[in-house]
């Protein structure tokens, strides 16, 4: 063997040394001119490959988009066309050089954007009722989501291609794997919202549902519920988005609201949300703090933020962690668990930082889809 | 909707060569092997360009497999939904598969036992089974 293996180093005297010479130095020369353009476009096919199965999740996603309108909402015509339309919808956020007033002209355009969808989805669907219109819309998003995502990642590749600007395709490939995890969250978050599962989002939403089972229920705000309920001779005023259609209400609308009734007489507000998870941490998991635990664009939190600072009001905070796919996809056992531990904590809560008859707000924030009250 | 998106190639120009280089040499150190064992010359040797020769053959034929364009599913699983629905009266519980229009505290159908309407208390993704 050992002859063999001298043959392939430099000096070697039979056939195979002098072939395995040149192509050793053939190799060299190629990848001293050409090892970025090489690296290049393995980068560009695995850019490429990643492309084709987004594009594939998303013509799944509006294909499901279009058979659940079809079935649910029984339209007249194809709403093929509408459909379409609908997925290249935007919504322009407001100009923000004078930052003063910018949540209100924030909040406006979300309003509009809000109503414009709904009355788009109950064209298309006319059949359906309230509670399947906004699991249709959010069924619409979720594809709008995956359609956009798409579009994204393919301007970046043919960008890339383009300009063969090595840092374009880098870049790109880079955040390909956080990319395509949040693709397939939203295409199985589709799903979830075309037959309307509760998804892991939900679980705020859950906690305050099962608050207030049993006690009657008030339209508070926009899409938001609230249910007067005693809890250790507090008086507990729980609120959720109206449900079971896939529905965030305006929670700080809803706070704000009971706020003014108990003319800011509130001793703590208790938010329940879902949290995104770090890796090493497990689904379901508990944290409490405080601060307003809302996501969303901020309007929200803005809104309850400014309500509380007002009246000087305290606010905890109780997370349940999960990671994006678990938030929108449907809800899993080890989140729906933690439903009993968060009401002991909101239980121990009140105990610890309120006395007998004082005014207590529980919010649950989430997509409450697949939850009623 | 409109795509322009061009389908991937099912092997790479690059690859292929780099296949059919390395064949080439297996081949070449194979015709070395065969005609020093028929001239039963260097017969050490020969047997050593034989195993060469047909390592490389094979890794050269593995690496063609692996490159074959494979079709592109979208294999998004479906995870199972358990919907609980309990009755409010006398605790009898009913897991089944979840169900259009089936949601958390829905009132549906008696109960089997005592004809109270069973409440659904639950709806959540079953845990996946570790391989």
């Amino acid at each position: 063997m050992l002859p063999q293996l001298a043959g392939l180093l430099p000096g070697g005297d039979n056939i195979v040394s002098l072939i395995f010479q040149v192509v050793f130095t053939g190799f060299f020369v190629v990848f001293m001119f050409y090892g970025q353009r090489i690296q290049m476009m393995v980068m560009l096919r695995e850019v490429e490959s990643h492309l084709r199965r987004l594009k594939l999740i998303r013509d799944d996603g509006r294909k499901v988009a279009m058979e659940t309108i079809k079935e649910i909402g029984k339209p007249v015509g194809d709403p093929t066309e509408r459909i379409d339309q609908f997925l290249e919808y935007i919504a322009i956020a407001p100009q923000s050089m004078d930052p003063s007033g910018i949540v209100w002209k924030l909040e406006h355009v979300l309003d509009v954007r809000d109503v414009r969808f709904k009355d788009e989805v109950k064209l298309m669907a006319p059949e359906a009722d309230e509670a399947q219109l906004n699991n249709l819309e959010n069924t619409l998003e979720a594809a709008m989501a995956l359609n956009m995502i798409y579009k994204v990642i393919r301007h970046f590749y043919l960008l890339g291609k383009k300009t063969l600007s090595l840092y374009i395709i880098m870049q790109i490939q880079m955040v390909l794997p956080l990319i395509m995890q949040q693709a397939e969250a939203y295409a199985q978050a589709l799903r979830a919202f075309s037959v309307g599962q509760p998804i892991g989002d939900g679980a705020g939403a859950l906690v305050a549902a099962t608050l207030m089972q049993g006690y009657e229920t008030r339209e508070i705000a926009r899409d938001v519920v609230a249910a007067t309920v005693p809890i250790d001779g507090r008086t507990a005023y729980v609120l959720k988005a109206k449900g079971p259609g896939g529905n965030v209400g305006k929670p700080g609308d809803g706070i704000r609201q009971i706020i003014k009734e108990k003319k800011g007489k509130i001793s703590t507000i208790i938010m329940i949300d879902a949290a995104l998870k770090l890796e090493g941490e497990k689904p379901g998991e508990i944290a409490e703090g405080v601060g307003a635990a809302i996501g969303g664009p901020g309007v929200e939190q803005f809104k309850i933020e400014d309500a509380i600072l007002k009246n000087k009001i305290p606010v905890n905070a109780i997370i349940v962690k999960q990671d994006i796919g678990d938030a929108v996809s449907p809800m899993r056992k080890e989140i729906f668990d933690a439903v009993d531990p968060v009401i002991k904590r909101i239980k121990r809560l009140i105990l610890e930082r309120t006395k007998k008859g004082d005014n207590v707000i529980i919010a649950g924030i989430g997509n409450t889809i697949g939850i009623g009250q | 909707m409109t795509d322009s998106v061009k389908p991937v190639r099912k092997i790479s120009p690059f690859l292929l060569v780099i296949i059919l280089i390395g064949f080439i040499l297996s081949l070449s150190a194979l015709f070395i092997a065969v005609q020093s064992l028929i001239e039963q010359t260097d017969i050490l040797n020969s047997y050593s360009f034989l195993a060469i020769g047909f390592f490389g053959l094979a890794l050269s034929v593995y690496m063609l497999l692996q490159t074959r364009g494979k079709p592109m599913h979208v294999t998004l699983e479906l995870p199972k939904v358990i919907t609980t629905l309990e009755c409010p009266k006398c605790d009898f519980k009913n897991i089944r598969d979840f169900q259009k229009e089936d949601y958390i505290f829905k009132e549906t159908v008696p109960c089997q036992k005592c004809n109270e309407t069973m409440t659904i208390t639950a709806i959540y993704r079953e845990a996946k089974k570790k391989k």
